[in-house]
């Protein structure tokens, strides 16, 4: 077993916020550019861009977890990541359905695109992706797990969009593979308020909305080889598999 | 003074749970969406408007000592919400207009004198 460096929270141009230069070829050049061995897609309300990340990053010896970054009905951001594209249509099945229709204005919130790995524009989302879902936490969670999914609340310690600024307290029932904290969170610091968190795997990851973010915060890994099933055990801390403090 | 049973009639507002907390006086108003904002922020006593439904609301609330949640904008409370009142004796009640129209009454009522 070894370690293996992963940044698990980037977004592509299809989320309106991420730069257009966010393009999966983009993504994996500047993550091996960055020594990163894994990374995750995690568009708001969107897996259209993970699967061809995937493909590209496999081609060039990135591990690609796909997924999305959900925002529940209470605004709380968790990241979603599934093993299988059949499990992630059905997450995308799953957006559809909660997802309330408010149109893009790509002039105020920035353009949502699907693009090729030649970076052609093969789709371009019109509903706006950073609207919360009509699904609480609760059955978010629920339904990720039912998919056997990773389920990790997202920069725990921001004041907006994170279990704590929305919620105010960790919800009892909790089950999460894991907690994310942002880039500059102080994890001693943060531990000392928050010591309900201890029990939980924590990861950091960039939340990257431009080429230049990637890979500025990062988890290691020690598990056999980056692939899903050992992530997940290392999020478990079981089989000798285990994340290393962050 | 007003108490939250009497705000319930007057705002017009239905009482869902929590009813062994009518009697407790409504000191003020908070309006918020941000359970950390109501934490750090809202006064004892404090009639707190928002459209949160997470049973996280009753234990803000009943640390911060409030007076009752008013759940506007016709949303309805989680379930475990409702029953965690009624052990709080923190009254929730609901109204089907929104947070601005709920707010405007709630202060126009507790400075009517
Ligand atoms: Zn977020
Ligand atoms: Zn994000």
């Amino acid at each position: 077993m070894k370690l293996f460096r992963a940044d698990l929270h980037i977004h592509t141009v299809l989320s309106p916020c991420g730069d257009l230069e966010m393009s999966p070829s983009e993504i994996v050049k500047n993550a091996l550019r960055k020594g990163l061995d894994i990374i995750g897609i995690t568009d708001h309300n969107a897996t259209g861009n993970a699967k061809i990340t995937k493909e590209i990053g496999e081609r060039n010896g990135l591990f690609v977890l796909c997924g999305a970054e959900l925002s529940t009905s209470e605004e709380v951001h968790c990241l979603a990541f599934f093993e299988n594209t059949d499990a992630l249509d059905r997450l995308q099945d799953y957006i559809d359905m909660n997802l309330p229709f408010v149109k893009n204005i790509s002039s105020l919130f920035g353009y949502q695109l699907e693009v090729d790995e030649n970076e052609i524009i093969t789709r371009e989302e019109d509903r706006l992706l950073t609207s919360a879902l009509l699904a609480k936490l609760s059955d978010v969670q629920l339904f990720i797990h039912s998919l056997g999914g990773l389920f990790i609340p997202a920069h725990a310690d921001r004041l907006r969009n994170s279990i704590y600024s929305q919620l105010g307290m960790l919800p009892g029932g909790l089950d999460a593979d894991a907690v994310e904290l942002s880039r500059n969170c102080k994890t001693t610091n943060f531990l000392s308020s928050h010591p309900e968190l201890k029990p939980f795997t924590l990861i950091r990851s960039s939340d990257s909305h431009c080429p230049g973010d990637i890979g500025t915060a990062s988890t290691e890994f020690m598990i056999e080889k980056p692939c899903f099933d050992e992530i997940r055990m290392a999020l478990r801390g079981i089989n000798g598999r285990y994340v290393e403090r962050i | 003074m007003i108490n939250a049973g009497e705000l319930s009639r007057e705002l017009e507002l239905e009482i869902i749970s929590g009813s062994g907390g009518l009697e407790t006086e409504v000191l003020g108003g908070y309006v918020s969406d941000l359970l950390s904002d109501v934490i750090g922020n809202a006064e004892r006593g404090a009639a707190w408007i928002t459209i949160q439904t997470h049973l996280n609301t009753i234990a803000v609330a009943s640390l911060r000592e409030l007076s009752a949640i008013i759940i506007a904008g016709g949303h309805q409370p989680e379930s475990a919400a409702i029953d965690r009142s009624n052990i709080e004796n923190i009254p929730l009640l609901t109204s089907r207009q929104d947070a601005f129209t709920v707010a405007g009454r709630l202060f126009n009522l507790l400075n009517r004198e």
